[in-house]
């Protein structure tokens, strides 16, 4: 037996997943709450308590950790055109697990530059431009910036002609220049800036968290939750040289205050006479909704679906509805207690899976030309998509996750969204995907045998 | 010498896609860097691709007879997005039937296009226009 720890330090939680390598078998999961400000050791400490209460003592080979705590990486970008630059900068974030707390585009001003000190990022990632294009935007947000103090790192990714000047500009902060985001007009170029934003992440912004104090626990690796949730996404749907993969794949992580979209899945359009509109989006995509989650961002679910829909889905009428939705989005922990407030959590999840899954597929509208009818597609075209992954508390601990998942699928009220015509629905009951992201750095063969072993089917 | 860059297209819901390759070939070949937007491009697109690429030249192409339509308010929407003074060339069928070119060209360019061509222009023609405007000569390799 040789078994591995794997870390995932968040702000509430600490939760730990023990694989043993040599059998390519879970040994166990735990959680224990723990907060930043007291010592992440702590918790840590009692969450392996309640993991060998269960497992009986073991002598972890190797530990590895990722982290959500304090916020997460928060991190600001900076583009020129909303469209292109900026939205390719916010791509390039998400991507690398980083919540996002603005996009900024074109010039930005004293206010704006004020109000990035005052949200204290752990980074910000400034573009703009295509290699030889527009450098004068850049050029001013780094001026802009350069007269006030510094507060983290920055990334920059923009025009390479200007790159230089960008750094000098900036002399006083500390910056990292890598390859633009857009080098060629609709050319998305996401992965050197992903690569540099997980190394300042893994350099820095760790210590900057307080979770070194843990360090001398942990052997490697330190990302993003949302970055070891990608790995693992992409690592199941592509699989290994020794293990095939599952194949394209969309995975929904909804939680309290968020909802998170994952598609691994090229996207080009599937019918013919369609044109491709819009930036060109990544082939591995996240997508993370800040308004629809189970509890801090319960209203969100109701103002994007409108309490028709909770209170026809529930079964419960719209005034009982908005008041049990107030007391839940007041008392946070609270977990469904009998069948109504069930049926209540079934619908809300439901829609929250439906709104944030439509809001990451791409769409598609007939457009009559004089030459017969055509399409036109902006965003990805995941119709073909055959498997759905879900994770969250919502999902995995109720028996009717088949029905949830299934809002994730196409439904002919909203014909122009591409979303999978029809999938398999593969559960992840034990909440242990991020810790595959993890172990998949190290172990990948056995990480994708785990994961196809642990995930299950959910029916309808 | 720098390259110049310029941002083709065919604009609105027109899907002439054989042309729109045609001319991004022969202003490749001419010593142009050219950001080809392809077909059903609309205003903002091509914009957007001006501003980011900080393109010297827009060239708007229309087939299908509605690049009246389809043009009305562009050199509004460029000034407004900072291209001040960016050259706006338009050519093709770009009104409805058959028109006298000369009104044509006269309503194009009150819209605010520095050139406008008509149906069959060869590229060279419009390639010429290029090199005159933007003060540039034909790269020496061209010559096959």
């Amino acid at each position: 037996m040789k078994p591995v720890l794997l870390m995932d330090f968040g702000s509430t939680y600490t939760k730990l997943t023990a694989v043993d390598v040599e059998s390519e078998t879970l040994l166990g999961t735990a959680s224990s709450y723990t907060t930043v400000q007291t010592d992440i050791g702590e918790g840590l400490q009692n969450a392996l308590d309640i993991l060998e209460q269960k497992t009986g003592k073991l002598d972890f080979a190797e530990r590895y950790a990722c982290s959500s705590a304090a916020g997460g990486l928060r991190m600001i970008t900076s583009g020129l055109v909303p469209e292109l630059t900026a939205e390719a900068a916010k791509q390039a974030s998400l991507g690398a697990g980083a919540k996002v707390i603005r996009v900024y585009s074109y010039e930005l001003t004293k206010k704006d530059v004020a109000e990035i000190v005052a949200s204290r990022p752990d980074m910000i990632l400034l573009v703009g431009g295509t290699d030889g294009g527009n450098s004068e935007c850049i050029l001013a947000n780094a001026k802009k910036l350069s007269q006030v103090d510094p507060i983290c790192p920055i990334v920059i990714a923009g025009n390479r002609n200007c790159a230089d000047e960008c750094e000098e500009l900036l002399e006083k902060w500390e910056t990292h220049v890598c390859e633009n985001v857009m080098p060629k007009f609709n050319e998305l170029n996401i992965e050197p800036a992903q690569h540099e934003i997980r190394q300042i992440f893994l350099n820095r912004i760790i210590q900057a968290k307080g979770l070194s104090k843990a360090s001398e626990l942990i052997s490697g690796i330190m990302m993003p939750t949302p970055a070891a949730m990608m790995a693992a996404m992409q690592l199941l749907a592509e699989g290994t040289k020794a293990e095939s993969g599952i194949g394209e794949l969309v995975a929904v992580d909804l939680g309290g205050a968020t909802t998170d979209v994952y598609s691994i899945a090229d996207g080009m359009p599937t019918q013919s006479n369609t044109i491709v509109k819009g930036l060109m989006e990544p082939y591995a995509k996240r997508t993370v909704e800040g308004d629809i989650g189970m509890r801090y961002s319960i209203w969100g679910i109701v103002d994007a679906a409108g309490i028709d829909r909770v209170s026809q889905l529930s079964g419960i009428a719209p005034e009982r509805a908005k008041e049990m939705i107030q007391f839940l989005s007041e008392n946070t922990e609270t977990l469904p207690q009998d069948q109504e407030w069930e049926n209540l959590d079934f619908a809300l999840a439901s829609l929250a899976v439906e709104t944030a899954v439509a809001r990451h597929a791409g769409t598609i509208e007939q457009v009559y030309t004089p030459m017969g009818l055509a399409y036109s597609q902006i965003g990805k075209d995941l119709t073909p998509v055959r498997r759905i992954v879900v994770t969250g508390g919502a999902i995995i601990h109720t028996k009717r996750t088949g029905e949830i998942a299934a809002h994730s699928l196409q439904n002919p009220n909203q014909p122009g969204s591409l979303r999978p015509v029809g999938a398999k629905f593969l559960v992840d009951r034990k909440y242990i995907l991020a810790a595959m992201g993890l172990l998949g750095q190290y172990y990948p063969d056995t990480a994708l045998r785990i994961m196809k072993k642990e995930l299950v089917e959910a029916t309808e | 010498m720098e390259k110049k860059t310029l941002v083709m297209g065919v604009i609105g819901a027109d899907v002439h896609a054989v042309g729109n390759k045609i001319l991004y070939h022969a202003f490749t070949a001419a010593g142009f860097n050219c950001v080809n937007l392809g077909v059903m491009v609309s205003q903002e697109e091509y914009i957007n691709a001006a501003i980011e690429s900080n393109a010297d030249v827009i060239v708007v192409s229309s087939l299908y007879g509605h690049g009246e339509l389809d043009c009305r308010g562009m050199r509004e929407k460029c000034d407004e997005a900072g291209l001040k003074g960016i050259l706006l060339y338009v050519g093709g069928n770009i009104v409805v039937g058959k028109q006298p070119f000369d009104e044509v060209e006269k309503r194009f360019k009150e819209m605010g296009f520095d050139r406008v061509f008509g149906p069959g222009t060869p590229p060279e023609t419009t390639i010429a226009a290029l090199y005159e405007d933007l003060g540039v000569q034909p790269p020496e390799e061209t010559e096959e």
